[in-house]
């Protein structure tokens, strides 16, 4: 299978950033998680888009915007095939898994969560999945509860179908953990929480980039991912959500576009999925990202999971070797995406992130959008280095040099 | 200066040795801080004698290197001085007191923490006994 493998040095040749050096050495791109470098194809992309085509869509009949009508329309086609969504209508461009988190709170929960309600959410939750059910949970008096996760950093599962006996009314958790990598199976949890009536929310920012991900196999009623994480640009986002939750969700934002017909006494909305579209759109972030799934097919995205699972594999080999090193999380590759946070012995981590860096190795360090997590683990703060298509084993080997230099420096 | 040189043993020594460590009771000015974005946090006590100067000066906190090593050093810099010299205290002195001529900008909020917690105790002590002159 060695031949079917990604090549790695090929795949940076694409990412013109990568040629930089950072303080003199070789850049060492390990904050994937955070956002990812982007493709000359995707900045053509999006050049391309304003050099050829740019027009404001779906408001003229003149041949431009009949143009960028067309070209955002393609994006959004090339994200329905690639995410296995039924329907052209069920995926709403965003500006980013934020904001589509936000959509379905204000659309969906602010007309369906009711006083009492129950809403389940995991411990591991990126805190964009967190504090808008908090939120809505004030607003309307329902009740939080957080899964747990067990001690090798896996949902507590047996705490989850515990908490699917109270019949919840939402069910939001992560497809994928930012912090520990942890991979949570998105169809068994979906299955329970409809069996239990809720409507269910999968946070895919960290999955969808990594991962062949089949909305329809998940079975979930909305996903909610960013373009830049996934070699997109920043500021274009989706939320697939399955036609009938979308059908019943109120607008999030409203103005032009959302509308079908305004009179001075009262509006009604636009069809799916343009109802959740209003104003002008990001038509070159969606640009941009249909070019960076044009991208990731052509790799393919089998041989993409395949490729972080070895470094991930690498990876934790060499950091469990090394002393004084704590890796949190899953600790078999075929469990974890390609992310891992560790600690050094008791130095911060942002002394480590500014130690690496100096070595041109790009790393996060502190609490990662994830403090509930971060207290559950019972520290402060962490180093996470994530991965992605261009990384190669190299940087990895890259990455434990700058790692022994700061046990030097703090002579642990 | 690179941002790795600040690792200099000096500075690593104040981390593990901290001096002035710990509370100070009972204290005429207390106050804290914590950066958000590196969860650093520095409490700051100080008792003030009768001529306006800092007769004894305690902190405590957790954080990075650079932010503990930089709070111990502050406190041992401001000890037996008038409050008048805190409220001149700069962002240069402070690298200075550090050894170092730059910190770049992701790392000066870690430096400058303690500074920032003993100049706002500094003027709240100051604001309050102003009122009370003033009655
Ligand atoms: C798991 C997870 N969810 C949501 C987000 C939020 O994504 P964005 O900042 O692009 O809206 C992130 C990104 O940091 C994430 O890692």
């Amino acid at each position: 299978m060695r031949s079917q493998s990604l090549d790695a040095e090929g795949v940076k040749a694409d990412f013109p950033i990568l040629k930089k050096k950072v303080h003199g050495k070789r850049l060492v791109y390990l904050d994937n998680a955070a956002t990812t470098q982007k493709p000359r194809s995707v900045v053509d992309a999006v050049s391309g888009y304003y050099t050829k085509h740019n027009a404001n869509p779906h408001r003229g009949v003149h041949q431009l915007s009949i143009e960028a009508t067309e070209v955002f329309d393609e994006s959004r086609r090339k994200v329905m095939r690639f995410i296995n969504a039924a329907r052209f209508e069920e995926v709403v461009f965003t500006s980013g898994a934020t904001d589509s988190l936000n959509l379905v709170r204000y659309g969906w929960g602010s007309k369906h969560i009711k006083g009492d309600d129950l809403i389940v959410l995991t411990i591991m939750e990126h805190h964009s999945n967190i504090v808008p059910w908090q939120l809505l949970a004030a607003e309307k008096g329902a009740r939080i509860e957080f899964v747990g996760i067990t001690k090798e950093g896996e949902l507590d599962e047996g705490r989850f179908e515990e908490l699917m006996a109270e019949s919840p009314a939402l069910v939001a958790f992560t497809h994928c953990s930012n912090v520990l990598g942890t991979i949570n199976d998105a169809k068994k949890l979906c299955s329970s929480a409809k069996r239990a009536g809720a409507t269910t929310v999968v946070d895919a920012a960290q999955s969808v980039p990594h991962m062949k991900t089949d909305v329809q196999d998940i079975d979930c009623d909305f996903l909610a991912f960013s373009g830049h994480k996934m070699l997109a640009p920043m500021g274009i986002g989706i939320v697939y959500g399955r036609r009938e939750k979308l059908a019943e969700a109120q607008p999030y934002r409203s103005g032009g576009d959302m509308i079908k017909e305004v009179h001075t006494s009262g509006a009604t909305w636009n069809d799916l999925p343009y109802k959740f579209e209003a104003g002008t759109q990001n038509v070159e972030g969606a640009v941009g990202l249909g070019a960076a799934i044009d991208y990731l097919e052509a790799l393919g995205m089998d041989r993409v999971r395949q490729h972080e699972e070895d470094l991930l594999d690498y990876a934790l080999q060499k950091l469990e070797g090394a002393p004084g090193i704590t890796v949190y999380g899953p600790k078999r590759p075929s469990d974890g995406a390609g992310v891992i946070s560790f600690n050094l012995g008791d130095i911060h981590p942002h002394d480590i992130a500014s130690i690496l860096d100096e070595e041109g190795v790009a790393v996060r360090s502190g609490h990662h959008c994830a403090q509930p997590l971060i207290e559950e683990l019972g520290i402060t703060a962490a180093t996470r280095a994530s991965f992605y298509v261009y990384n190669s084993r190299e940087d990895v080997d890259e990455l434990m040099n700058a790692l022994a230099k700061a046990r030097r420096i703090f002579c642990i | 200066m690179s941002s790795s040189d600040i690792y200099r043993e000096l500075i690593l020594d104040y981390y593990r040795n901290p001096r002035n460590f710990g509370k100070l009771d009972p204290h005429d000015i207390e106050s804290r801080d914590s950066n958000p974005l590196c969860g650093d946090e520095v409490e700051i006590q100080v008792k003030v004698s009768p001529d306006n100067k800092i007769e004894d000066i305690r902190f405590h906190g957790k954080g990075c290197a650079i932010s503990q090593a930089s709070a111990s050093m502050l406190t041992e810099l401001a000890k037996g001085k008038p409050l008048e010299w805190v409220k001149e205290l700069s962002k240069e002195d402070i690298l200075k007191m550090l050894g170092t001529s730059d910190l770049g900008p992701a790392r000066i909020k870690c430096a400058l923490l303690s500074m920032k917690v003993l100049k706002t105790g500094v003027y709240g002590y100051l604001g309050a006994s102003l009122e009370d002159s003033d009655r």
